[in-house]
């Protein structure tokens, strides 16, 4: 298990590591494309771009699909499941802390109440 | 990019939402029972503030608060989060409205931190809180994760879990 977790930490960060890697991702972020696409944006050889692409598709971030004689890629799935957790995560804290505003808050809007009542005597 | 989660509607408890409305922007709302008046309050007196910002499930312990809710006022936020030194959190108000908005700035990790504001909606005595926090960049907002204090903790957290994992392998 933890050489799993390591070897894909690894991994990921090898696939980050690069420039041209994190410029396919986040063209990858705007739109899919083919690797042809890719490597003549990127000002590269099919090969070389095959390369990137392949260390990318390993780091579970980047997917490609063959279609006729054209590999389409996209974002991976991790990219969704961390953006999910990341989420829940933000949305966690938050709640923790506004549960905590809201007793604060009714406990002074009660207290408000009774010193009207007593005032009002 | 308008991936949205909920919470469990409780029979007491109100929903906290949280929305990514872009790369840059999260919003949070929540309703609070009490009147706006109250809830502004518990955002900006210090001997409030301090009762709630940090609730214990956060496993922080806040040292030292100060607040002035003032336009160009700042605050001030030090917290023990088990760590070797505490950790200062600190800004500048950009605008104060008395019960309906309050903005504030997020200066501890230099310039270009993110801007929250918040605003305050009274409904039948009851209040809607939005909380809209802006980052500069993308990456900026994704390493905040809960703001850096939180985002810290769990660090932190995940930093024990690995040393424990690690611990557990070189032991076998």
């Amino acid at each position: 298990m933890v050489q799993y977790m390591t070897t894909r930490l690894d991994t990921s960060f090898a696939a980050l590591s690069d420039a041209t890697r994190r410029g396919v991702l986040e063209q990858l972020g705007r739109a899919d494309a083919s690797i042809t696409d890719l490597a003549e944006k990127f000002h590269m050889t099919l090969t070389g771009m095959k390369k990137h692409v392949g260390v990318l598709e390993q780091a579970g971030l980047v997917t490609t699909k063959k279609i006729g004689r054209v590999r389409k890629c996209q974002l991976g799935p991790r990219r969704l499941e961390e953006e999910t957790a990341w989420l829940e995560r933000y949305r966690r804290r938050w709640d923790e802390r506004f549960d905590a505003l809201d007793k604060v808050v009714e406990e002074l809007t009660r207290k408000e109440k009774s010193d009207e009542r007593k005032n009002r005597k | 990019m308008n991936a949205r989660i909920e919470s469990e509607p409780g029979p007491v408890k109100n929903r906290t939402t949280v929305e990514r409305k872009s790369d840059r922007e999260v919003v949070v709302t929540r309703t609070i029972n009490g009147p706006a008046r109250i809830v502004f309050e518990a955002f900006t007196k210090a001997e409030l503030l301090k009762r709630w910002w940090v609730p214990k499930s956060m496993g922080m312990t806040l040292l030292s608060c100060e607040v002035d809710a003032r336009v160009g006022g700042k605050y001030r936020l030090v917290f023990d989060h088990g760590g070797p030194e505490p950790a200062a959190f600190f800004g500048t108000y950009v605008e104060v409205k008395p019960y309906s908005r309050l903005a504030w700035t997020n200066e501890e990790g230099g310039e270009g931190g993110p801007v929250t504001t918040v605003t305050f909606e009274e409904k039948g005595g009851k209040t809607l809180v939005v909380l809209h926090e802006s980052y500069p960049s993308k990456e900026a907002l994704d390493a905040a994760g809960t703001g850096a204090a939180d985002a810290m903790v769990e660090t932190f957290d995940q930093l024990d879990e690995l040393l424990v994992a690690l611990g557990e392998s070189s032991g076998q």
